[in-house]
This record gives C-alpha cells, sequence and structure tokens, in this order.
C-alpha cells in the first residue's frame, strides 16, 4: 500500500514541485497551505510522513509541529521540518517541538526524496 | 530519475508576481512615521517567499536581490532599524528589477547586470547607514526565533555610593540605555545586594565603564559576559539524543552535526540507524494503532507573536489561484470562456424562436407547452447572466496599477497629488477591463500634467498644495460609468478654442461649452506649450476617444476654469448584448441601441426645413437639428418619404444630436450582438446584427457614425454613399425580395434561355430514340423549323432587342442549322438510311457539333445578358450565401 506524505508550505509553486516529486516516486500526497490547514488534513485523514515549511500564515511550522505530536496517533510519525536556515537556534526549536529532522531550503527534488526514504519505506 | 522542474516555473513567476504587487501596494500604503507591524512583516514575508521560491528553482540572480532585501526589511520589521522615504523607494526599485527578471527568464530581455549591483549596492548602503532604533524597550521579535544574544552582565553595589541616591541611578539607566539594549535585571535596594543591569554586547567594556565613572570607581563595577545560550539537550528531553552531554557524544555529534550541515538535512534522533527504529515504530503503531507510550507534551504555545492578522484578506487586490483561495478558485483558459458565452448566446436566440412559434400556437390546447417555453426563458436568461459573470472582473484590476503610477509621476513633475479610488469593486467584463486601461492611464497622466498645478501655484490660488485626484467607478442604468477627476486647472477655453481656428477646424465664439470640449479629442490637438516626456504630444486623447467608442462608450467632458475636469466614460456593461429598440424602414428591421435614444417625436411639416447646402433639418424644443433619412442612407423603398409621415428618432452621439427618419418604432428588445465585420465586412452606418425571434437579421445602426455624417453633410447623406451603394444594397436586401416590374422580365428572359439549354440538350434523347425505333413520330419539315420551339419564338420575339449583339446572331444561326440537322437525321431515318443517321448522331457527326455549339452559344448569351442588364438574384438562399450570415438554419425570405 503506498505511503501518504503531508506536504505543508504556503507556496504553490514549492508545493506543486514537492507534490511531483513525491508522486512520481509513488507516493500518495496531500497538500496544505498553512500550519492550519495541515493540521485539520493530518486530523482526518492518518499520514505516513509530514513535510513542512515554517514561515506560513495562520500558523507557523513548529506551532504545526508542536500540535501534531499532541495528537496521540502523531507522537511518532516522522516529521521533517522544512528550514531557509540550518543554525543552530533553529534546530533547537525543530528539535524541541518534536521534529524528527530537518533538511534546509532551497534543496534538490532528488535530495528530499533519498531523505524521505531514511524514514520510511 | 531526475525530476523536471521547468513545468512549475510558471506557478512560480505567476506566484512571485502576486507577490510582488502585494509587496509594491502594502509599500505604497505604508505610514512612513509609524507603520504598522502587520504590513511590515506582510512585506518581509512576501520577499522571503519569493526567494525561497527563487532558490528552490535555481533563479540566482534573484536570489541575489531578494537576500538583501530580506534582510533589510527583516531588520525593520524587528525594530532595529527606523524605515524612511529612500527605503521605501529602494524597495519599490527592488520590486521593479525582480519583476523585470521573471519577465527576463519568461524570454523577455535580460536585466542589465549593472542595474542588479546598483539596487543591491543601494541596498546595503541603506541598511549600513540606517537609522538605528536604540530602545530601551526590547524590540518586538519572535521570542522562539531569536538566538539567545550575549549580555553584558553589570554588578555594581549601590549602597554607601552616590547610586544610593534615585536621582543618579536614572541619569545611569538613560545613558546605559544609549549604549545598547538595556535591563534592569535588580535594581539593588535591598542592602548589601548589588544592582543587576544587563546590557547587550553592542556596548564596550570601556564606555561602560566611564558611564559610571562619574559615581563610582572602576573597580566597584563588575561587567562580565555572559556565555551564549546554546541549547543543551538532558537525556529527559529526547530518547537516545546526547548531543552535548558528554564531550565525547557532543564531539560526534558536532562532526555530525558539520556532516549534516555539509549535506543539508539530519535527524535529531540520533545516527542514521535511528530512523529506522523510528519507522519500525510508527508502522508498529499504525498498525495496532496504540497509543504510544510517552506522549511529549509540547511547550505552552508560543505562538510567534506576529501573525499575519485578518487585514490582509481586505486588500482590494484580488489574489485569484494563490494560496490563500487555492480552493475557492480555479484558473480557466479565457477561449473556453468565449466559446460558452457565445453557445448560450446561440441558446437565447433558439430560445427566442421557440417562445415567437409558441406564441402562434393556440395557449388553451397547449397550455404545458407555453408553461415549458416560460420557464425555458427564466431558465435561459439565468444562465446567460451566469454565464456573463465569469467573464466579470472588479474595477480593482485596473485601479491597482494607479497608485504607484500616480507617485511616480508626480514626483517626477514635482507635484502633490492625493490620490483617491472608489468603486474597486464594480464589475466590468475582462474584455471591457484589458482595453479601458490604457484610455484610463492617458486620462490620469493628463490630470497630472496638465490639470494638477504645481504645489505653490495652488497656494498662490489660494488652494492647498495638495491636488486632489479621484478615480470612480459605478453601475448607472445598464451602463458602466468610470470618472477621472481632478481639483486643477480646468480646461481653458480660449486656448482651445485659438489652437482650434490654429488647425483650421470648424469654430465660433459662441460654441457650446461641451462641444468645445469636445474638440480636445480630435487628432493632433495638444494646447501643451512644452511637450514633456508624460504628455503634451497630442497623440493621446483622439486614440483615448477611438478606445473608447470601439467598446461602444462614450466619453464627456465637464470643466470649470481654475475649478477641475471631469472625464466621464460611459461603457455598456458587456459587449455581447445590446438593450435596443427595433424600428422599421420599408421591409427592413434595425436596431438602435436604447442608450443613444433622447426620444422619438411624430414631427409636424412646418418643423421640417431645407438649409440650402446642409439638407433637412427639423426644430426640435427650439434646437435645429440635422434630419436623416434612413431610407436614403440604406437605399431601402419605404412609402415613407416625408418626416411628417413616419417618426423621428432624436439620437445623441459625442454630445451631438441628429434626428433619423425612419417608419415606425416596434418594440423594445435585449439582443445578442453578432458581429458583421467579421462575418461580412465592416459596413458604414451599421455596427452590428441580431437575428430576432422570427429568425430575420436585424441590423444596429451606428448612431455615432450617422450622427457624424449628418453633422458633416446635412441630411443628403446618401449622395456620399454611393460607393458604398452596393455593399449597403446587398446587406439590406439580402434577406428582403426588393423587386421592381422590370425584373420580372429579366427573369422570365433568363428562364427561357435555361429551358432552352435543357430543351435543345434532349433533341438528342429523341433522336436516339426514334434512331431506336421507340421513339415519337416527327414531321421533318417542322422539326427543321427554328421558329417554332420556345427558343426560336424568344429569338424572333423579344430576344430581337439583342440584334446587336454578336453572340445572339451566331445563335440565331446556329440554332437553325440545329433544327436542320435534326430534320435530317429523321429524313434520313425514315427513309431507312440508318447508318447515316447514326454517324449524324455519333459524335463529331454534324447533329452532334451542331447541338454542342447551340447549347455552348445559349450559356454564353445567358452569361452576358446577365452582366449587361444587372439581374438581381432572385432567391435569398443564393443572396443570403453570399452575405454569409449564420442563419443558415432558418427560414429564409423569399
Amino acid at each position: 500500500m503506498a505511503k501518504t506524505i503531508l506536504a505543508v508550505d504556503d507556496s504553490v509553486s514549492i508545493r506543486k514541485m514537492v507534490n511531483f516529486t513525491l508522486k512520481s516516486a509513488g507516493y500518495e500526497v496531500i497538500e496544505a497551505t498553512d500550519g492550519q490547514e495541515g493540521l485539520e488534513k493530518a486530523k482526518s485523514s492518518m499520514v505516513n510522513l509530514v513535510l513542512t515549511d515554517q514561515n506560513m500564515p495562520r500558523m507557523d511550522g513548529l506551532t504545526l509541529i508542536k500540535s501534531l505530536r499532541g495528537l496521540p496517533q502523531y507522537a511518532t510519525v516522522p516529521i521533517l521540518m522544512l528550514t531557509t536556515e540550518s543554525s543552530d537556534a533553529m534546530k533547537a526549536q525543530g528539535r524541541a517541538a518534536g521534529a524528527t529532522g530537518w533538511m534546509v531550503k532551497p534543496f534538490d527534488p532528488q535530495k528530499l526524496l533519498e531523505v524521505i526514504k531514511k524514514v520510511i519505506a | 530519475m531526475t525530476i523536471e522542474l521547468s513545468e512549475f516555473y510558471q506557478t512560480f513567476f505567476d506566484e512571485a508576481s502576486e507577490h510582488l504587487a502585494e509587496m509594491e501596494s502594502l509599500l505604497l500604503g505604508l505610514n512612513i512615521d509609524a507603520p504598522d507591524f502587520d504590513e511590515l512583516n506582510a512585506v518581509f514575508r512576501a520577499a522571503h517567499s519569493i526567494k525561497g521560491g527563487s532558490g528552490m528553482f535555481g533563479f540566482n540572480e534573484m536570489v541575489e536581490v531578494t537576500h538583501i532585501l530580506e534582510t533589510l526589511l527583516d531588520r525593520i520589521r524587528k525594530g532595529e532599524l527606523r524605515i524612511n522615504e529612500a527605503m521605501v523607494d529602494a524597495f519599490l526599485q527592488a520590486a521593479d528589477i525582480i519583476k523585470g527578471q521573471i519577465a527576463a527568464r519568461q524570454g523577455g530581455d535580460s536585466i542589465e547586470q549593472s542595474q542588479v549591483d546598483c539596487i543591491c549596492n543601494t541596498l546595503q548602503q541603506l541598511s549600513d547607514d540606517g537609522p538605528a532604533i536604540a530602545s530601551a524597550v526590547p524590540s518586538p521579535s519572535e521570542s522562539a526565533a531569536s538566538p539567545a544574544a550575549a549580555f553584558l552582565e553589570i554588578r555594581v553595589l549601590r549602597e554607601g555610593s552616590p547610586l544610593a541616591e534615585p536621582a543618579p541611578c536614572d541619569w545611569l539607566v538613560d545613558n546605559l540605555g544609549g549604549l545598547g539594549q538595556l535591563e534592569v535585571v535588580d535594581p539593588g535596594e535591598e542592602p548589601g545586594k548589588p544592582a543587576f543591569l544587563k546590557l547587550s554586547q553592542s556596548a564596550s567594556v570601556d564606555a561602560i565603564k566611564e558611564v559610571f565613572a562619574a559615581f563610582v570607581r572602576p573597580e566597584q563595577v563588575e561587567i562580565s559576559h555572559t556565555a551564549p545560550a546554546v541549547p543543551v539537550s538532558t537525556p529527559d528531553e529526547e530518547a537516545g539524543y546526547g548531543f552535548f552531554t558528554t564531550p565525547e557524544e557532543a564531539k560526534s555529534a558536532a562532526e555530525k552535526a558539520q556532516l549534516e550541515n555539509e549535506q543539508g538535512f539530519g535527524f535529531f534522533t540520533g545516527t542514521v540507524s535511528e530512523p529506522t527504529a523510528a519507522k519500525s515504530a510508527v508502522e508498529k503503531s499504525v498498525q495496532e494503532g496504540t497509543k504510544a507510550g510517552s506522549v511529549e507534551l509540547f511547550e505552552k504555545d508560543t505562538k510567534p507573536p506576529h501573525q499575519r492578522g485578518p487585514k490582509t484578506e481586505d486588500r482590494p487586490i484580488q489574489k485569484g489561484a494563490s494560496a490563500a483561495n487555492a480552493d475557492t478558485s480555479i484558473r480557466v483558459n479565457i477561449d473556453k470562456v468565449d466559446q460558452l458565452i457565445n453557445l448560450v448566446g446561440e441558446l437565447v436566440i433558439t430560445q427566442a424562436m421557440l417562445a415567437q412559434t409558441a406564441s402562434e400556437v393556440d395557449p388553451m390546447l397547449h397550455e404545458k407547452l407555453h408553461n415549458g417555453i416560460g420557464l425555458l426563458e427564466r431558465s435561459t436568461r439565468d444562465l446567460q447572466e451566469a454565464v456573463m459573470s465569469i467573464r466579470m472582473m472588479p474595477m480593482s484590476f485596473v485601479f491597482s496599477r494607479f497608485p504607484r503610477m500616480v507617485r511616480d509621476i508626480a514626483g517626477k513633475l514635482k507635484k502633490e497629488v492625493n490620490f483617491k479610488t472608489q468603486g474597486e469593486a464594480t464589475e466590468l467584463d475582462k474584455g471591457v477591463i484589458e482595453k479601458i486601461t490604457d484610455p484610463l492611464t492617458h486620462l490620469v497622466r493628463n490630470s497630472l500634467d496638465h490639470g494638477i498645478e504645481a504645489p505653490d501655484v495652488r497656494v498662490q490660488k489660494g488652494k492647498d498644495p495638495k491636488g486632489n485626484l479621484i478615480l470612480r467607478a459605478f453601475h448607472q442604468g445598464g451602463n458602466v460609468v468610470i470618472e477621472v477627476q481632478d481639483d486643477g486647472a480646468g480646461l481653458n477655453r480660449e486656448k482651445i478654442l485659438a489652437k482650434a481656428r490654429e488647425r483650421g477646424l470648424p469654430v465660433s465664439d459662441g460654441m457650446a461649452e461641451q462641444e468645445v470640449w469636445q474638440l480636445i479629442l480630435a487628432p493632433g490637438f495638444s494646447t501643451a506649450d512644452v511637450v514633456t516626456d508624460v504628455s503634451g504630444r497630442g497623440v493621446g486623447m483622439d486614440v483615448v476617444k477611438k478606445n473608447i467608442e470601439s467598446l461602444s462608450g462614450r466619453i464627456e467632458i465637464e470643466s470649470y476654469q481654475g475649478l477641475g475636469t471631469k472625464m466621464t466614460i460611459r461603457l455598456p456593461l458587456t459587449l455581447a448584448i445590446l438593450d435596443g429598440l427595433s424600428l422599421r424602414v420599408g421591409a427592413e428591421t434595425f436596431i438602435i441601441p436604447l442608450t443613444a435614444i433622447i426620444e422619438s417625436i411624430q414631427p409636424k411639416a412646418e418643423d421640417v426645413k431645407t438649409v440650402a447646402g446642409q439638407g433637412e433639418v427639423v426644430q426640435v424644443r427650439g434646437e435645429y437639428l440635422p434630419l436623416t433619412a434612413l431610407y436614403r442612407v440604406f437605399n431601402i423603398r419605404s412609402r415613407i418619404r416625408r418626416p411628417q409621415e413616419g417618426t423621428l428618432m432624436i439620437v445623441e452621439a459625442d454630445g451631438v444630436k441628429a434626428a433619423l427618419l425612419v417608419d415606425e418604432l416596434l418594440g423594445q428588445h435585449q439582443v445578442v450582438i453578432k458581429s458583421l465585420e467579421t462575418n461580412y465586412r465592416k459596413v458604414p452606418g451599421i455596427s452590428g446584427a441580431t437575428i430576432m425571434g422570427d429568425g430575420r437579421v436585424a441590423l444596429i445602426l451606428d448612431v455615432t457614425g450617422l450622427v457624424r455624417m449628418s453633422k458633416e453633410q446635412g441630411g443628403a447623406v446618401f449622395s456620399n454613399w454611393q460607393d458604398d451603394e452596393e455593399d449597403t444594397q446587398e446587406a439590406s436586401t439580402t434577406v428582403n425580395n426588393c423587386r421592381q416590374p422590370e425584373d420580372d422580365r429579366k427573369e422570365d428572359e433568363q428562364a427561357t434561355l435555361d429551358k432552352a439549354i435543357q430543351a435543345h440538350s434532349r433533341w438528342k434523347m429523341r433522336l436516339m430514340d426514334i434512331l431506336g425505333g421507340h421513339g415519337e413520330k416527327l414531321n421533318c419539315s417542322e422539326v427543321a423549323k427554328d421558329n417554332v420551339c420556345d427558343l426560336g419564338k424568344w429569338i424572333y420575339g423579344r430576344g430581337e432587342k439583342y440584334a446587336k449583339l454578336p453572340t445572339y446572331r451566331q445563335l440565331k444561326d446556329l440554332h437553325a442549322k440545329f433544327h436542320r440537322c435534326a430534320a435530317d437525321v429523321v429524313r434520313k431515318h425514315e427513309a431507312g438510311d440508318a447508318k447515316a443517321a447514326s454517324t449524324m448522331m455519333a459524335s463529331g457527326g454534324s447533329f452532334d457539333e451542331a447541338s454542342k455549339a447551340t447549347i455552348g452559344l445559349l450559356m454564353k448569351l445567358k452569361a452576358e445578358l446577365d452582366s449587361v442588364t444587372n439581374f438581381t438574384k432572385r432567391s435569398s438562399d443564393e443572396s443570403v450565401s453570399n452575405v454569409g450570415y449564420s442563419n443558415r438554419r432558418y427560414a429564409s425570405q423569399t
């Protein structure tokens, strides 16, 4: 059964690109334009992995991650944060929020797939 | 597997363009002195998004610009720098550069590197020189995001020193605050406890000591550094992630971190093998659906304090399919929409025809049919409205570009302008919006250049130095009205009249105001003393007028010297449907747009006068209006030739009135406009066509054109139409039968020749039958006569008049020969000479040759007679296909 990935980013073009990349690798994809929508979609259907941007309207990435971790079913689902900077502070916050890992933007779509493979099949 | 990114480029370009537009709008609306934080944040985020996307797709030149832009904006939104006009200008310029870069990527000209470098330098400069905000209040920053900065810790015992008093302390705090961010952790009131202050590292230790020197000795002040807060993880927080706990782990963690930084990603659960543990844990929990053991409670929601508020939704600029609206709109190719509108238009016509037919049927007997038709009509109208509304867009699409433009131009002209827009939500057909932008731009430029005066001039006149420019849009009676109004100098009547005289235009001192203003719409007209690069070349206003007229609209001008000018543009709501009045001239139906009609009257004979050299005029309420008889214009036979017998339609175009003579008014209709130009060609006086309920074609009058012509040449318009007579004739007579007595005869002749061709072709058959033994009995001498058959009768009868034609003479001879040959064949047959008879009949035989020649000549004669006497085509099927109306389905008129 195909794994489902939730991709959360407020940029249409990046979402489309990530969607295409993931789909061509055989994953199912659910998109959300901000943290709020991402949380709602994650609640309504279970996903196997969450990719989230940081800076988004309504609810940002860190808040989304924290909220997801607050849901029992998402306690251990891999969550990767996509971040424009890889500073210690950012990493610290991410870890504190409960992210599984991080990936810096901009990224090569191929690399995204490799990283994802490390956490889900 | 390589992922092809180019497919997503266009989406990024669209997205980036929307971000840029938003940035621009926000920047223009910013209050420099007290900028709204949400707005600053929004500008930053727009730049940040563009940078993110351009990085993703490898557009490094954009990354370069957006990076500096973003950095500067970040400092401003964090309160580290105060924003000023120069920065706003630079931001707007940067946005332009990025716009250009996007265009370049889409195939346009590339931006010169020097321009890019220039703006980058400017931004950098502004960042370096910018007015830093030294605040005693901690600047607004996302508490979650800012890395814990290093501080200087200052401890000083107040007891026993001048600092024991409050006054010196206040002074101290003020002065220390000037060195950096100061925080008074402990004021040191308690005896024995030193005051504890924290000061940002930007201050130097010496400077601090100097401040204290006024009150205490240097050694009494203890200054130390705090180590930067490093996120230390303890084994309790996460299982198996020991970043900084032991040196070895810290080292390997540090090495791993190094590796991670290089590769661009990393995991918090330790080594790469850990994720697999996480993997299986997840799978397990998903499969079992059990709750995970320890649920990690997250920290209190530290919402970034400055999220985008609901304000963003209020902005008039629509985002289309942007992130926020992704669920509520889709992009559709405009061709599809046009096709839809076309099909619905056809549906409306068909439905009208059905309704017409149904009305002829007894309603009592067919009640259900009538009800059904009624329902159909309502549904069709609703559908039409709904479909039309797809193409409707708010005026904000047009208005949005003006704030920036006005700012730039006003700046260039050193004028101060208050720019306002009203009615941005007013909706307009997309096609109209696209075409109205240029004319409006020109009018706005004119107001700025010629209308609004320089600030000092205005003050001299007792006006506010800041001029007012308003763009207004609203609906009024089936039209959209757009007004451009300024409180500037107004139009100068004398100057305009003088200029008009110079150019030889007919003017008089007593001319009506409206007419004087309309002069500026003439080609090449400009009263500007100096041609600026903004306007004044005199190529604008007439183009504006043409553009508006091409949208079936009008432009009106109102102006008061010293007070200002108002330009009003009136446009029909949609290009495809027209509210009109149908009228009859002769057997023709025409439609006049309702908006052009002022009134209709039945004139009295004494009100109509003929003015020498100008044609007829009619007196209406004291005004003399030029009278144009439509039957003359379009060459239609009508029983009504004198004004008093028919109806006069008083119409207005370009501020000028005229009277059109028609037979009678029929009714009011809402019609679907079909283009005459695309189906046939441009015909003067006609702006389009439509199909009425009974299937007939009605032509829509071009009132502006008619009025113009009637003004120029008086009532006797038709004399100028001779060249176009054929066209108007064809256009108007194709659906009707315009027969005259002579035509009957001509048609008979045609018919005779046709019949003759047929009859003489049959001779061969008849003779073959006879030779075959089963034909009729023919009398040789009768056959030999060439004046017995219909053709013969004609040749010796009515055809005589063509005696001069060589073809006629040839035919006469050949026809006689034909009959002699035919008789010969019969004789030979009766004489029993079958062989000779068949030889004559066979190809090349005398009869065969004669037959062919005769028929050939008959056809030639027919063609000649056609052109000489100008036979009017009879069948309207033929003529309709000539003109090419798309009413092939409908019954044609004969």
